[in-house]
């Protein structure tokens, strides 16, 4: 075989590796679901460079495999091969080529970029606040409503600002490719246009403690006149004193009005542990501090623990994560309800009220 | 003597006595001060005190600084060298030793303990990621233990390019040792205190930030970050000072008539990672005394309650933290590099550049740390520099890949296992390099930062530019060492497991982040559809940690076989296998002049180096 020949079967090998390695890549790297109009940009990037790395990658393989199986030392042959020690006209060509696809490739990615962080018309703003660990939503623009689900309106631009309670944490919502971090004391931006309505999830992709894994929120896009209804129905007060304290308990619970993010965020109504204790048959069970005293969980318990989160933590558990103004929060949001309706409303006993009822 | 009194009174037991004191008192020393001030008894600053002087407890216990106070004191002391009388040869390996074949064998061990260690660190998480929802560790143990993986496998990377550069580098220019034999055994001795402490730090409650630490969530971790902080911290003496141990040993050592570009492959790359150890050490050792001063005596730095920044720690952190990636994987690609000509039979196809493109990578490794930084916050102007200057690592390390095919197109191959080890690390660094510009690119970024694609990604450099090469080194040069052949055939079988092992880990790990795993998370979520992925990495991971078991088996057992390999086997022409093995006390028993190029296989009658005639009157 000539020297010809041995380029020419390489080229060949590289030609196929690169379409195999494509299709393989392609086949056990699937992309989720694009949702956001970032995700449509991203997306084709992430196909041109899967056909980079299956290129890079067979051009490499296959003359080292070619090599490998041509360039065999027969066991009784005691002689060197040829004496070639490089060639510099190669070694310029191998280096210059690359450095003209790395600087288009600079180039390429930094005006995506550019389009991608720049502010959009009619931009709607919602402030995060991620903490140890859970996310809540604020909307300044649909007065005020605070969410511990991310409810967005298809096909509108949005930009995130967003701030930590505590540590670092990352916003990411696969479907919407864009990820921030999240940095206690320094407002950070994310902008995305959801453009497929569906369920998906923020999950938090910066460690952030103990409970890192399950800092996640609900995020569902909506229609505009679904978003529309849903404005209304959260920020429409309804009339407390027709209410039960039952079902009042269990609208602070899911902070479906109120000025909070939720006991939702922490505390389960189905036996799921998260950051704090299950609410599921909580009333009047025995539990075991962390100094390893028992009691069990009564009125007096259960007010002591909203106003003092920290005085009696249950074994298992953490201080410092529950936030310790819901007294004043819920002080707040009682006069407001005294002024409008001329009822007097306890919150914590509404809450307790609809604890009696989570028994399984 | 006896084997348990070597054991009992060597450098080891004595080191781990002085530890335990020096912490003990550094605890009682803080206390018996708050007492006295009227303080209530507190356990970190006690603690972190202790740490830190228990390291200096370990180390006059060992006794690595014993010359050094006796020159203080005026007296002189001659360098020791030999296997002291009436004990074992072995019982120098458990003992403060000058010579530098020795420090580096104590390297290597060492390094093959830790890595161990790290590998049932991993294998345990491994095992709990193998299906979703949580089988048998919690959130805390699982934090500690891939904090731990990350950290212990980081301290068993240096200690094993410790290895490499000690053992061979004194070897390959004709050097009797290194420059300074004790600063050299400091380098190694300190490096055993820092990993018992990181070790002790997992037992004490362990912490939840990963290797990395950032605050404010180290501000707020259990006590074992401190000793985690302090462990990393006080490893890092080791590498300055072996950093500048091995400059200066290539600058003033080196045999007649080897000029720079003469020198073999592997001493450029070993001068090219101790550049980098030599000074981005400091950057990091800033960083994480600040955090260790932040949390134990309250001064501002990150926290932003009281008006710091936490990107400030990120900046440091990576200031260091990622040339020194370039540290773990350089002086692999040298041995890659180095072996690549002896088992093709040709020379090393354009010497310079791959010289070159090692100090290239290194200087360029300084100018890309933000680069883990793409989603942290930082501004837009420093994302778009940060993604050029990441992708132009591209082209040094592009420089690599074609010259070794230059080297092996044509050659006349071999496929012993070092040569197997040497294709299965060109092969992973190649899944971690092409996997790399998508990372550099920051909109495809914003998709995979801090997902199991980055855990795919820098799991494939590290094992191909170091494991893989790391293990070619250890068969390739075992029987320089020991003087004995490892078993081929067990040799073959660690390679045919392990290599496609961990392409099945690798890419799946990879796949699993695109498809939406994060990073870090002790559980996943079913719906995202990687669960069969995981399952199949695990069983990767635990046909690897199978595999390298093989390993030590092999070169354990080959070790205290009664047969003795062939001076050169590998046929090679570097000036260590010119020599009888194991290698005597002060290398070469007369001095060598390099007359020719280190690799001119193929060229007849050309030689790289000449042994001087005997000095006359002897």
């Amino acid at each position: 075989m000539n020297k010809q020949k041995h380029y020419y079967a390489v080229a060949g090998l590289v030609v196929i590796g690169t379409i195999v390695s494509y299709i393989f890549l392609q086949a056990i790297y699937p992309l989720p679901k694009a949702a956001s109009a970032e995700a449509k940009t991203i997306d084709f990037m992430f196909d041109v460079y899967f056909g980079l790395i299956a290129f890079m990658f067979a051009l490499i393989m296959a003359f080292i495999l070619y090599a490998s199986f041509v360039f065999r030392r027969q066991p009784d042959d005691t002689e060197d091969a040829a004496h070639i020690h490089g060639n510099t006209t190669l070694e310029i060509i191998w280096t210059v080529l690359p450095v003209i696809l790395v600087i288009g490739l600079g180039v390429w990615g930094a005006l995506e970029f550019r389009g991608l962080v720049s502010a959009k018309e009619n931009e709607m703003v919602i402030n995060v606040t991620g903490q140890q660990w859970s996310w809540s939503f604020e909307y300044p623009e649909q007065e005020d409503i605070v969410s511990a689900q991310l409810f967005l309106p298809v096909n509108r631009p949005i930009v995130l600002k967003m701030n930590s309670e505590d540590v670092l944490h990352s916003f990411w919502v696969p479907e919407f490719r864009v990820k921030q971090d999240l940095v206690p004391g320094y407002e950070q931006e994310l902008r995305f246009e959801p453009t497929v309505i569906g369920r998906y999830k923020v999950r938090c992709a910066e460690i952030c403690g103990k409970d890192h894994t399950t800092m996640l929120a609900d995020v569902q896009v909506v229609s505009e006149s679904d978003f529309a209804a849903w404005v209304e129905e959260r920020s429409a007060r309804p009339a407390y004193a027709d209410l039960t304290p039952v079902e009042r308990g269990e609208l602070w619970y899911n902070a479906a009005t109120g000025d909070w993010a939720g006991c939702v965020g922490c505390h389960s109504v189905d036996g799921a542990v998260r950051a704090g204790p299950t609410w599921l048959d909580i009333y009047g069970r025995t539990e075991t501090l962390t100094d390893g005293a028992t009691l069990t969980v009564d009125d007096t318990y259960i007010r002591q623990s909203i106003q003092e989160p920290n005085a009696q933590i249950v074994e298992g558990f953490n201080p410092n994560i529950m936030p310790q103004d819901y007294v004043e929060r819920f002080t707040a949001v009682q006069a407001e309800i005294l002024a409008d309706e001329g009822v007097e409303i306890d919150i914590i006993a509404d809450l307790i009220a609809f604890m009696q009822t989570l028994e399984e | 003597m006896g084997t348990g009194k070597i054991i009992l009174t060597s450098s080891f037991t004595r080191g781990i006595i002085g530890q335990a004191v020096f912490a003990a008192l550094g605890i009682a020393f803080i206390n018996v001060i708050r007492a006295a001030l009227g303080l209530e008894a507190t356990l970190e600053p006690g603690v972190v005190f202790g740490a830190l002087i228990s390291v200096i407890g370990f180390l006059l216990g060992a006794g690595v600084f014993t010359d050094w106070i006796k020159w203080i004191g005026g007296q002189k002391t001659p360098l020791r060298h030999g296997t002291p009388a009436g004990k074992p040869e072995w019982s120098r390996y458990l003992n403060v030793d000058y010579n530098h074949k020795v420090i580096g064998i104590q390297y290597g061990i060492t390094s093959v303990i830790i890595l161990l260690v790290g590998g049932i660190f991993a294998i345990t998480f491994r095992l709990e990621l193998a299906q979703p929802g949580m089988q048998f560790l919690d959130n805390d143990a699982y934090n500690t233990l891939f904090s731990g993986h990350g950290i212990v496998m980081i301290a068993s990377i240096l200690l094993g390019v410790g290895a490499m550069v000690n053992y061979l580098v004194p070897l390959m220019i004709g050097a009797p040792d290194m420059a300074f034999p004790r600063l050299n055994a400091f380098s190694y001795w300190v490096a055993v205190p820092s990993a018992i402490l990181i070790l002790a730090g997992m037992a004490v409650g362990g912490w939840d930030t990963g290797w990395v630490a950032y605050p404010p969530l180290s501000l707020r971790a259990p006590l074992g970050v401190q000793l985690f902080l302090l462990g990393f911290y006080m490893n890092g003496f080791s590498s300055i000072a072996g950093a500048i141990n091995l400059l200066v040993t290539v600058a003033t050592m080196r045999a007649k008539g080897m000029s720079l570009f003469r020198m073999p492959i592997f001493v450029w790359a070993a001068i090219a990672t101790a550049l980098i150890q030599f000074t981005a050490t400091q950057t990091v050792g800033v960083s994480l005394t600040m955090a260790v001063a932040e949390r134990v005596i309250g001064l501002n730095f990150f926290d932003p309650v009281g008006g710091g920044n936490p990107l400030l720690y990120q900046h440091l952190f990576w200031f260091y933290s990622h040339p020194v990636v370039y540290v773990f994987v350089l002086p692999g690609l040298g041995v890659i590099s180095e072996l690549l000509p002896v088992f093709s039979r040709k020379p090393l196809f354009g010497y310079k550049w791959i010289a070159l493109s090692s100090l290239g990578i290194a200087l360029l490794g300084f100018l890309v740390w933000a680069h883990h930084m793409f989603v942290a916050g930082m501004p837009n102007s420093l994302r778009y520099a940060f993604m050029l200057s990441t992708m132009f690592v591209a082209i040094p390390t592009g420089v690599k890949f074609f010259s070794w095919v230059g080297t092996m197109w044509e050659g006349k191959l071999s496929f012993e296992t070092p040569m197997l080890f040497v294709l299965g690390a060109i092969s992973v660094f190649l899944i971690g390099g092409v996997t790399g510009p998508i990372l550099a690119n920051v909109p495809t970024d914003l998709h995979l930062h801090d997902t199991y694609w980055i855990v795919g990604h820098f799991h494939a450099t590290m094992f191909g530019g170091f494991i893989f090469p790391f293990f070619a080194a250890l068969y390739y040069w075992f029987p320089k060492i020991t003087g004995r052949m490892y078993k081929e055939s067990l040799g073959k079988l660690h390679f045919w497991l392990m290599t496609p092992a961990f392409w099945v880990m690798s890419l799946g790990q990879m796949s699993a982040g695109i498809m939406g795993m994060r990073r870090r998370i002790a559980d996943y979520d079913p719906a995202l559809g990687v669960a069969n992925t995981q399952m199949l990495v695990t069983i990767a991971g635990l046909v690897i940690g199978w595999s390298v078991l093989i390993m030590v088996y092999n070169l354990v057992s080959s070790a205290r076989s009664q047969e003795m390999a062939a001076m050169n086997p590998w046929r090679s022409r570097s000036p260590e296998w010119q020599i009888p093995s194991p290698v005597p006390e002060f290398n070469y028993d007369v001095p060598f002049e390099v007359v020719g190029d280190p690799y001119d296989y193929g060229l007849s009658d050309s030689e790289y180096i000449r042994m001087m005639p005997a000095p006359s009157g002897d």
